[in-house]
């Protein structure tokens, strides 16, 4: 499944150059607004290297919380029904998709961080955290991707998955601490920002890429836990998508 | 396998008592088939009349409320995995990856039925060849005709080397030509290897040059079953399927006297849906 997802990337590349545009936007405007203005208090960290990771986390989840409107589109062309039909075991299908979903964050990651080290941010040298970010983005859109899949399979049309995905993705970004740390945000948001997945991303990326203290144990184990959730969700849901 | 022997394991599709209902629209209403190992089975009805339902109901997509499907004498409900592993399936809709290759299309088939690694070159560029695609295996399938893309899906469906093929309306939308091209292809597939063909169409005369049985399905039932010739030959001679289907249809409805003219009413609108 994911080696088919490579084949269609090395296809197609416009698609890879046109994602990285949004994540770089807000890195050039946003990061470089606030850094100036200083709104934000970050302690010694410039809020440039502060805000790279977040966005390196938020790009993964803008691409993978639309990601269940291919398995709409792959139902209604047949595809599904096609591929419930062979021996391979449904949680085989959905990793595969959550893979692939994860590698393409990976090649915008790329993007990101190559523009984050021409502006200027810190950040590591050290392979084995990268091998770290890695593992995290991959995680992390695994996760957002398969709950796109699981809304796919109780939404059922594309428009309301579409919709839902729009309601959710905006209180899931701003509801984390991708902008701003978590102590700024009053007190009910400070609790969504707990129960959120990609806090615990940009934490661990935070932690991994610019030397933040963080609970990298903690955020590995969140990410894998709501990783293995959403992958049995949207494994016992995708047969209903072809009934 | 289980030492069970006779007729039951010639059979490579029985459903008994088959129904299926979408909310309070009934679109199978209790079908019973036999399709012998072998054949070339087909299931012949306008659009609606429940082809495709019976065929996801056998490939194991839909569960069967009431009723019964054996695939090789396998319960379908109970030993899904292992029915699939018989089955190549071609769905009504084009659904090959236009994004891929003709290669990429096939040798994904190949891996999700884990043919083994060493053998799946082999298999992939056996099967492209049999449909005509070698030559364009490198092309996008996108830039395939309609009856490419339909004899690249046969590929995919051929792949694994199934006992019985199931095609849903494989020559939907086709040029006579290319028509005729899938369906050369079919018929040496199934010389070659002697699997079992259930097929799907709405094109009688299709039906009547290439199967061997038929079973005409109208709003969920099966109204006639036999030989092209078996159902001919209960009307004039030199009548076709579409005289054979209209009489039986006919036979059923409501209002004596007014049955063609509802049976031909039923399948314009069936034409413009479709
Ligand atoms: N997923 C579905 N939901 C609701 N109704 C359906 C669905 N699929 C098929 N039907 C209905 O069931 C009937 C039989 O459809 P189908 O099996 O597709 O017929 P055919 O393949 O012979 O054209 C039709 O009236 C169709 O509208
Ligand atoms: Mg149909």
């Amino acid at each position: 499944m994911c080696i088919v997802e490579l084949q269609k990337m090395r296809h197609d590349r416009t698609e890879l150059y046109t994602r990285a545009i949004q994540p770089a936007l807000w890195l050039l405007i946003f990061g470089e607004t606030f850094s100036r203005i200083r709104a934000i208090p970050t302690g010694k960290v410039p809020y440039l290297d502060y805000l790279a990771p977040g966005i390196l986390a938020q790009s993964a989840l803008f691409i993978a919380i639309f990601y269940g409107i291919q398995i709409i589109w792959e139902r209604d062309a047949g595809v599904l029904a096609k591929l419930l039909v062979t021996p391979t075991p449904r949680a085989a299908l959905v990793t595969g998709k959550a893979f692939a979903a994860g590698v393409r964050s990976l090649a915008q990651a790329v993007a990101i961080l190559v523009l984050s080290a021409i502006l200027g941010v810190a950040l590591t040298v050290n392979p084995l955290r990268w091998l770290g970010v890695i593992v995290v983005v991959m995680l992390g859109t695994a996760f957002f991707s398969c709950l796109s899949m699981t809304i796919a399979g109780l939404a059922m049309s594309r428009d309301r998955l579409m919709g839902i995905g729009q309601a959710i993705t905006m209180p899931l970004f701003f509801g984390s601490n991708a902008l701003y740390p978590v102590g700024l945000m009053p007190g009910w948001l400070q609790a969504i920002s707990h129960v959120n997945p990609l806090s615990y991303e940009v934490d661990a990326l935070r932690n991994l890429l610019i030397g933040t203290p963080g609970h990298l144990l903690l955020d590995f184990g969140v990410l894998v836990v709501a990783a293995i959730a959403g992958i049995t969700a949207a494994s016992a849901l995708l047969g209903r998508l072809v009934r | 396998m289980n030492g069970e022997s006779g007729p039951a394991e010639r059979q490579a599709i029985t459903c008994r008592g088959l129904r299926h209902a979408f909310g309070d629209k009934v679109a199978v209403d209790g079908v019973d088939l036999d399709v012998a190992e072998g054949e070339i089975f087909g299931l012949l009805g306008p659009n609606g009349a429940g082809k495709t339902t019976t065929i996801r109901l056998i490939t194991t997509l839909l569960p069967a409320q009431p009723g019964m499907v054996e695939v090789f004498g396998l319960d379908v409900a109970s030993h899904r995995m292992a029915v699939r592993r018989t089955i190549g399936y071609l769905p009504q809709q084009l659904s090959a990856d236009a994004a891929l290759t003709g290669r990429e299309n096939v040798e994904l088939f190949a891996r999700l039925f884990d043919v083994p690694r060493r053998q799946r070159r082999e298999r992939v560029e056996e099967v492209l060849a049999a449909v005509g695609l070698a030559d364009a295996a490198e092309r996008r399938a996108q830039t395939y005709s309609g009856g490419m893309i339909r004899r690249l899906e046969l590929a995919q469906a051929l792949v694994s080397a199934p006992r019985l093929l199931i095609l849903d309306e494989p020559t939907i939308g086709l040029d006579p030509v290319a028509r005729d091209g899938v369906w050369e292809r079919i018929q040496e597939v199934r010389r070659a290897t002697g699997m079992t063909v259930l097929v799907t169409t709405h094109y009688m005369d299709e039906a009547d040059q290439h199967c061997g049985r038929i079973a005409l399905m109208h709003r969920g039932r099966v109204q006639a079953l036999g030989t092209p010739s078996e159902l001919k030959s209960g009307l004039e001679p030199g009548a076709t399927l579409e005289e054979v289907f209209r009489a039986y249809t006919g036979d059923r409805l409501d209002e004596p006297g007014d049955g063609f003219r509802d049976a031909r009413r039923t399948r314009r609108t069936a034409g413009r849906l479709g």
